[in-house]
């Protein structure tokens, strides 16, 4: 009863921050929105004990990827209300499109000649087991090879995306790791002389550069 | 728990490591030759895909049917001989590609690892046990892909057809995935050896929930082959690319929509076969017609070439609509046959440009007797082959198609089939009279590169040599298939 009661709560928190995430005139709100219906979702995936994929999920969606993702929404200045003019403008055929997709799932789950109960939760699992260690005991057994396949997948975004975006080009300032270690302190930090070290007070040090302490 | 794999009982999935390792090879080679990669890294892939050819033959051949990596990869005759295939039509597209991407700057080492990837994906999805390796090759070829159409960065064209070519390809990969997600919900396994098992004798009236997993499952095939309706991404994406990458696109991979068709259908899916049957014969049908019919309104003969592609996916596809063994082994026939007459017809467009100029459009062709006659020469024979005209080796894959579907019963789609190659002959010859009944207008002369020229030579002679002699890839067929 109270694992159903958490189940509705955190389903109608999940589905509020997912019209949040669509609702909202400011990206940034629509970010922060997207990151509470991660956390709910992990929620309720703790609620039928998978806590592996649970943690996960926060940990890379919401420590990696919309941190990425607030920065880029930040530092980009999107011009939300064209795009929300588009947004009114395709209401109509997006609510077709919603209500079929609706309408498809709905059918999924109440069909009768499925086979299956689609609304009888999973058992409960036994008290010493776990998720994490029934996770890693296949990884590198059963499903190796999709595991290899799924990280040159990877090692074939990362060429592609360098690919297409790395350019030679006059005036760029790239990081160059030797010059940065190599560097002295003569390079960067500029000591001034004059100020009056005992600190006495904001009129002590008016006669001195104001500015000075700074060091540049 | 399953048993630790000795070295040796991984040898029939040799190349898929080799490939992984060679792409590795190519990518820190290529990073750290400096300028001398430009010369070192096109010979060093031909070279490691023609060791990888050798090995394969020497030691990762097997005579029957092996189950690895707990049944997610599957290696039978017919996965040996799609992944040969496939290197070799793979290394002829390189071979072809070479001196266009050189005149063009646009020779760097990524477009060899990539296609290399690509070709990873293919014999995943060949040699795919189950839909997860199967969907994971989908995709590993998709990705590469899409960076390769979009490879030339300063071409607008190119970064359009990609983009689309994206889109329409993520949400394709939606519907696959979703509906494998609904077979996988009513079979219970994701190893199409025993999803077969579970399917069996559902026959014509399946469950509701795998009715519509198989539904999303063809959508994504016919997808993935650009089948009408789901053909637009062809032409753009055809027209778009750099020459090079359609050559590439038409060639290998139509290999790996055979394989995904065959494994998911033919065989994971084979209990259901009236089921999806039905829904590829609209496919096909429709494919063979709208294909043929709107090629001949083209004017850029690499968009009439991508209706022609649709067109010919058409005639795979209804290879499968026969539903018997038969016409599965005239399906691979007519995939091969088509791949060889792809790869001469795009390599011709390739080596008839030169720098600032794409041999693309149509008019280009005027003339093209009086200024490179062996180039005409080799173009009048793909066309002629492709229109299906006898004795190429493109009349028996249209005859092999038609005879299975007549043993099988479909009489009307067989007249069908013979009225819409009658169409496609019109613009096929087309071709080749302006190639020679044209006034050569002043157009640029092509360059010759003796080599290159002598491989496509080879290629127009193959095409004749299985027109004359079909019988060797007939048996070949036969044999690998079951």
């Amino acid at each position: 009863m109270f694992v159903q009661i958490l189940f509705y709560a955190f389903s109608a928190i999940l589905l509020a921050a997912a019209l949040g995430v669509i609702a909202s005139r400011n990206p940034v709100h629509s970010a922060l929105s997207l990151v509470l219906a991660f956390f709910t979702s992990a929620a309720l995936w703790l609620l039928i004990e998978v806590e592996f994929l649970a943690i996960v999920l926060v940990l890379v969606y919401v420590g990696a990827v919309m941190v990425l993702f607030l920065f880029v929404v930040m530092m980009l200045d999107v011009n939300i209300e064209r795009v929300r003019g588009g947004f009114i403008r395709h209401a109509g055929l997006g609510l077709v499109v919603a209500s079929l997709v609706a309408a498809q799932m709905i059918g999924v789950f109440w069909a009768r000649n499925l086979g299956v109960d689609a609304t009888l939760g999973a058992p409960p699992l036994p008290d010493d087991y776990s998720n994490t260690r029934a996770l890693g005991e296949v990884l590198y057994t059963q499903y190796v090879y999709p595991f290899e396949l799924a990280a040159v997948l990877l090692l074939v975004a990362i060429v592609a995306a360098i690919t297409l975006t790395l350019r030679q080009r006059p005036g760029l300032k790239p990081q160059d790791v030797a010059k940065q270690v190599a560097v002295r302190r003569e390079d960067r930090v500029r000591l001034v002389t004059g100020v009056d070290a005992a600190g006495t007070g904001p009129g002590a040090d008016r006669d001195a550069s104001p500015r000075g302490g700074e060091g540049a | 728990m399953t048993p630790t794999p000795t070295l040796a009982s991984l040898a029939p999935a040799l190349p898929e490591i080799w490939l992984t390792v060679a792409a590795c090879i190519v990518l820190l080679t290529d990073a750290f030759a400096g300028r001398s990669a430009r010369r070192i890294t096109p010979t060093l892939t031909l070279l490691l895909l023609a060791l990888g050819a050798a090995a394969i033959l020497v030691w990762g051949q097997v005579d029957q049917r092996v189950d690895l990596f707990s049944g997610m990869y599957t290696a039978d005759p017919l996965a040996t001989v799609l992944k040969l295939l496939s290197f070799l039509f793979t290394a002829v597209a390189l071979l072809y590609s070479r001196h266009w991407l050189e005149a063009r700057g646009l020779l760097k080492g990524e477009y060899y690892v990539l296609v290399l990837t690509a070709l990873l994906g293919i014999c995943v999805m060949v040699s795919a046990g189950s839909l997860l390796t199967l969907y994971i090759g989908v995709e590993l070829l998709a990705l590469s892909l899409y960076a390769l159409v979009a490879f030339d960065r300063d071409s607008g064209i190119a970064a359009e057809s990609a983009m689309k070519y994206f889109v329409l390809g993520a949400i394709a990969s939606g519907c696959l995935l979703y509906g494998m997600s609904l077979v996988y919900g009513m079979t219970g396994s994701l190893l199409l050896g025993e999803i077969a098992v579970a399917v069996q004798g559902q026959g014509v009236a399946p469950s509701l929930g795998l009715m519509m997993g198989l539904v999303f499952v063809v959508v994504g095939v016919a997808f993935k082959f650009g089948a009408v309706p789901f053909h637009m991404w062809v032409p753009d994406v055809y027209h778009g690319a750099p020459s090079p990458t359609t050559l590439f696109i038409a060639s290998a991979p139509k290999i790996a929509s055979f394989a995904l068709a065959y494994r998911l259908l033919a065989e994971g899916l084979a209990g259901v076969e009236p089921a999806w049957g039905q829904m590829i014969t609209i496919v096909a049908v429709l494919s063979a017609l709208i294909g043929n019919l709107i090629a001949i309104a083209q004017t850029n003969l690499k968009r009439m070439l991508a209706y022609s592609a649709i067109g010919n996916v058409g005639f795979i596809l209804l290879g499968f609509v026969a539903g018997t063994e038969r016409g599965y082994e005239a399906a691979l026939f007519y995939t091969i046959a088509y791949v060889i007459m792809a790869l001469g017809s795009f390599g011709v467009i390739v080596l008839a440009g030169r720098r600032g100029f794409e041999a693309d459009e149509l008019d280009h062709y005027k003339g093209l007797h009086s200024r490179d006659p062996l180039l005409a020469v080799l173009m009048m024979v793909m066309m002629f082959s492709t229109a299906g005209i006898p004795p190429f080796v493109g009349f028996w894959a249209k005859l092999q198609i038609f005879e299975a579907l007549w043993a099988s019963g479909h009489a009307p789609l067989v007249v069908f089939g013979a009225a819409v190659s009658v169409i496609g002959v019109f613009y096929y010859l087309r071709v080749v009279k302006l190639m020679y009944f044209d006034a050569p207008g002043d157009l640029p002369v092509p360059e010759r590169h003796t080599g290159v020229r002598f491989t496509l030579a080879i290629n127009a002679a193959a095409v004749v040599a299985l027109g004359l002699f079909p019988q060797a890839l007939l048996e070949l067929c036969q044999r690998v298939l079951p």
